[in-house]
């Protein structure tokens, strides 16, 4: 870095010189730019067609007997993909009505529920369902990449995606009451 | 294993032989079920304290206050008990949390290679910068040296530097 | 009202600044004098303005106005009134204001000193001090406005600058009150004091870039810097060493410094800022590195804003972070714009920045001081690439991570090793000249004293290499530098009959900035020692206890006696406090408090330490849990960090030297003033 207090006494910048400090500056403010920009991005946006993921199921809450679930052997349903954590107090708001609303659209088999357990402990995950009498398909959120791609904020967020796959609604933090959450699934079944 | 069955060869010393295998059993069980009641606060500490929780970022797992925190140092606290070793414990947190719940980059070869070419090439530039800052100096010695007349004879440091203080 | 007619003097504040800017400009464009004279009175002008603003913000902070949304989140009723006024800088807008305020300051401060021999730099030191101005008000103007209001319309309560249509204003009861962790002592006069010598490294860039735009690159703009860089280092030290003090009081880590992005983003202007403090005296002595000079400058203030922006842009999650805003973009903007323009013209006036003199050795103090800001850099490298490496790690491979301790304890640990050595070196090689064998007959002695010692300590204390490595350059530079010190003592002394006192506190004051100098390697060596202690001898523990139980550690016995919880409801503080006997060798030593304190207005609690500090070590105790029915059991972890207190002994007297230095020296003033009354010829008397 002192290099160029030497190299050139009596002329100007060498050019090799020059183009380093440019490189290094315009790459310096593209990466903070694009650090930027990501923390100024909100989640996905409804309209974004979500990409495939794959999600483990914790025993006892596997989706028609498997224990993984595949985000694209979905298509043709309406998936609810709720992320939360069993340290999470307004979470437990939601817990109920979340569960009551599963069952609701449980019979008519068009309807998804996944909870995605965000930075959680198997066994504290577990008091929580069971305290909830929660029965939809839950799994851990591993190495947080489901988060990731779906840019949370926080915990409890709630997306709602189409039969397409395509995401439409985006709930940040607890509902309070059923009839939100089916406001949103009803006119996706039509 | 020789020994015991010299022992065991030696008729009278049979009670004793029997004696010593069943005192090694018995602090090997001892050994085992010390495994499995909790461990205590300061083993969970020492791997707590080299993770770190996405729920508050740049705070040591094992000083955090928070509710995920805790449930975490519990974890460990689990699996010390059954049996884990520290490396399998980290490697159960980076599988379940990923590999920012390590206080230190795994990819080591790009965390510390970065700053290590830079700092070489500063070193390269200083060392190239001296050679050329020297090389007209052994040519022209004192006579390219107007300003450092007065501070070029200098076997008395401290004294000359007094004088200049004077001066002032 | 009051919060419209706040926001009105904002915006006025604001337009002045811009009109100095352009008026600068303009007047020096067109050699109009009159123009220039304009601009610096405008300049002038933003201090009363600013401060017009803040009075009104204090005033609505401090009479529960919380219809201002800033007063709502900021302050509740149970605060006192000094934390409502302090509540200034703890939140977003608010210290925003407040750096603006501080700048302001500097910038009439600058404004009022003579100018007559530097005319020419006038017009362009208003131009970068008033766009830095502008910039942050600006921020406060169109992002970030410390006086919206909040207003009931139909769709529910919602923050506005200006009334909207059908809404009536709304005024909620009560405050959300500042965030616990905020409302320490050191948390007051830290902000202030990081901002300080924040915005006072705004003023040497100006003079830099004054000097770039006019080409009169000689050693005036250094010359006229000089000073002011050593109080904003200063302001910018003590703003660290108060960090430091809060987190090891507040934070309840057990230590004093987490390698937080946000404390190195406050820590890297810093470093390069004491490069540059070196390498000036280069530039002084020799006249060489005025590139490296220039480029160390323009370095500090883009670490300074780059700092600015992390801590506030969300870009970096930390828990120093202020809540996500949208002032990203702009403040990105401003970053791209001063780099750019800084390259650009140290890149275009590179050829007038020659050097004067060549290096003549190797082991010559410039030589020296010249792998000092090597090594500077290259601190700086590692922390840049810290914490710019999550950023890079998760852009390009998705892979979020963590770069803590361990990471900046590797990698900086050999650099601060080597840099201390330096300190025991440099100050004995010469200027100009220096050989092995001038330096090996100043060295000796020190360093025969110093391997004693190390043998001392080695069977006595430790048999750690690391530590006794770093105990041995300890050792090693206190006896170098304790040796010349006391050489110039003697030799004044012998020389002027002086006692030792009178010679020492001469001798001092003949030479401030070289004896301020040594002093605060002194207090370096003192830093040293406690972060060696904290470091390498840390001992910790941790346990439940029921009543009358103890645990024991590192030769202390801690015995639990009771738990109690009350709350002080006109403060809205729960605080649990618990009392701990702490004895040694069936000594008792005294009674500790370690506490929580639940606030209910944040919802937030502080874990206070109870700490029992000795020069020998501290025992630092937490309360971690208790059982809140039986209050029977608590849990608390146990710290004993030898040395630590060393390390807040050494802050003071490194703060002493600081000023020592930065103190001015009215004789060479008076000197260089007369000199210049002789040259001109006139106002014979105005010179004193």
């Amino acid at each position: 870095m002192t290099e160029s207090t030497i190299a050139a006494p009596r002329r100007g910048v060498p050019l090799w010189a020059q183009i380093i400090v440019w490189v290094l500056l315009v790459g310096l403010l593209v990466i903070v730019a694009m650090g930027l920009n990501r923390a100024q991005q909100g989640t996905v946006q409804p309209g974004h067609k979500i990409d495939n993921f794959t999600l483990p199921l914790f025993s006892g809450y596997e989706l028609d007997g498997k224990s993984e679930i595949n985000f694209e052997d979905l298509r043709g349903k309406v998936v609810v993909i709720n992320f939360w954590a069993s340290w999470c107090k307004p979470c437990e708001q939601e817990a109920a009505e979340l569960q009551e609303a599963w069952e609701q659209y449980e019979p008519s088999g068009q309807v998804v529920f996944l909870g995605v357990d965000y930075v959680d402990t198997e066994p504290e995950a577990r008091v929580y369902l069971k305290k909830f009498g929660i029965t939809y398909a839950n799994g851990p959120d591993l190495a947080t990449r489901i988060s990731q791609y779906f840019r949370i904020k926080g915990v409890p967020e709630t997306y709602f995606v189409d039969k397409e796959g395509v995401l439409q609604y985006v709930q940040v933090g607890p509902f309070t009451s059923i009839d939100q959450i089916r406001a949103q699934i009803d006119p996706l079944l039509k | 294993m020789i020994k015991i069955l010299k022992a065991a060869s030696t008729s009278t010393k049979l009670p004793l032989a029997i004696l010593i295998a069943l005192a090694f059993t018995l602090t090997l069980t001892l050994m085992a079920s010390a495994q499995g009641p909790t461990p205590t606060d300061d083993e969970v500490n020492r791997i707590a304290k080299q993770l770190y929780c996405p729920v508050c970022e740049s705070t040591p797992l094992d000083v955090c206050p928070t509710e995920a925190c805790r449930q975490w140092r519990d974890l460990i606290r689990t699996q010390l008990a059954e049996g884990k070793t520290e490396e399998e414990i980290k490697q159960y947190f980076v599988e379940q949390y990923g590999a920012r719940a390590l206080a230190d980059p795994p990819n080591r070869l790009a965390s510390y290679l970065v700053p290590a070419i830079a700092i070489l090439f500063g070193v390269l530039l200083l060392a190239r910068g001296f050679q050329m800052w020297m090389k007209p100096s052994t040519t022209e010695t004192n006579a390219s040296d107007p300003r450092g007349e007065a501070k070029s004879v200098d076997p008395y440091v401290a004294k000359l530097e007094e004088e200049l203080k004077k001066q002032k | 009202m009051i919060a419209n007619f706040g926001f009105g003097v904002l915006v006025v504040s604001f337009l002045v600044t811009l009109y100095s800017v352009f008026a600068a400009i303009y007047g020096d464009r067109t050699k109009n004098a009159a123009m220039v004279e304009s601009a610096r009175r405008a300049m002038l002008l933003t201090w009363p303005l600013l401060t017009l603003t803040a009075g009104i913000l204090i005033y609505l902070l401090v009479n529960n106005h919380y219809e201002v949304q800033f007063v709502y989140e900021v302050t509740s009723r149970s605060m006192p009134t000094y934390l409502k006024i302090t509540a200034w800088w703890g939140g977003q807008s608010g210290s925003l204001l407040f750096w603006s305020w501080l700048m302001s300051a500097f910038a009439s401060l600058v404004t009022l000193r003579k100018w007559d021999r530097d005319r020419e730099f006038l017009p362009w030191v208003i131009v970068v001090a008033c766009v830095t101005m502008a910039f942050f008000i600006g921020m406060n103007v169109f992002f970030e406005n410390p006086f919206m209001q909040l207003y009931e319309t139909f769709t529910g309560i919602q923050p506005a600058t200006f009334q909207p249509a059908d809404s009536v204003l709304f005024t909620p009861a009560d405050g959300q009150g500042l965030n616990p962790l905020l409302r320490h002592p050191g948390m007051i006069i830290h902000p202030p004091m990081l901002y300080l010598g924040f915005v006072s490294f705004v003023i040497p860039y100006a003079f830099a870039m004054a000097a770039l735009i006019t080409g009169r690159t000689d050693d005036r703009w250094i010359r006229l810097t000089r000073r002011w860089t050593l109080w904003a280092w200063l302001f910018l030290s003590f703003g660290l060493v108060l960090g430091g003090r809060w987190a090891y009081d507040v934070l309840g880590w057990g230590g004093y410094w987490g390698w937080d992005p946000v404390e190195i983003a406050a820590f890297m202007p810093w470093l390069t800022g004491t490069a540059f403090l070196h390498s000036v005296m280069i530039q002084e002595k020799r006249g060489m590195l005025k590139h490296w000079n220039m480029i160390l400058v323009i370095l500090t203030y883009a670490l300074v804003i780059f700092g600015t922006f992390l801590t506030r842009s969300g870009v970096l999650s930390s828990v120093h972070s202020f809540a996500q805003s949208a002032i990203g973009p702009l403040f990105f903007a401003f970053i791209g714009f001063t780099l750019i323009t800084s390259a650009a013209l140290i890149i275009y006036r590179w050829d007038r920045l020659k050097s004067e003199t060549r290096m003549t050795s190797l082991l010559s103090r410039e030589a020296l001081f010249l792998l000092n800001n090597l090594l500077f850099m290259s601190i700086l490298v590692v922390c840049f690439w810290g914490v710019i490496y999550p950023l890079v790690s998760e852009l390009f491979t998705g892979q979020k991570v963590t770069v803590g301790p361990p990471f900046y304890e590797r990698a900086t640990s050999p650099l601060w090793a080597s840099l201390l050595f330096l300190m025991g070196v440099a100050p004995l090689s010469a200027w100009g000249h220096s050989t092995v064998k001038t330096l090996g007959r100043a060295m000796w002695k020190p360093l025969v004293g110093a391997i004693v010692i190390t043998a001392f300590i080695f069977a006595t204390y430790t048999q750690k290499v690391g530590a006794l490595i770093g105990f041995f350059i300890i050792a090693l530079v206190l006896l170098v530098t304790v040796y010349e010190y006391w050489r110039g003592v003697n030799a004044r002394q012998r020389s002027q009959g002086e006692n030792i006192f009178t010679a020492f506190w001469n001798l001092t004051g003949r030479n401030r900035r070289r004896y301020g100098g040594y002093i605060i390697h002194i207090s370096m060596m003192f830093m040293a020692i406690g972060i060696i202690g904290i470091e390498m001898f840390q001992s910790e523990t941790q346990g439940t206890l029921a009543q009358g139980q103890s645990l024991n550690i590192a030769g202390y016995e801690v015995r639990y006696n009771e738990i109690a919880s009350w709350d002080n409801m006109p403060a809205g503080v729960r605080y649990t406090r618990s009392s701990i006997d702490v004895y040694r060798d069936g000594e008792f030593l005294g009674e500790l408090n370690p506490r929580i304190d639940y606030y209910f207005d944040s919802q937030q609690t502080m874990t206070i330490p109870g700490n029992r500090s000795t020069l020998k070590d501290d025992l630092y105790i937490l309360l971690v849990d208790w059982e809140p029915v039986s209050s029977s059991g608590a849990t608390f972890k146990i710290y004993v960090n030898p040395l630590v207190n060393w390390l807040w002994f050494g802050s003071l007297l490194f703060l002493v030297g600081i000023v020592i230095a930065a103190w001015p020296e009215k004789e060479t003033e008076r000197v260089a003033a007369k000199a210049r009354v002789r040259a001109t010829a006139k106002q014979p008397s105005a010179a004193d």
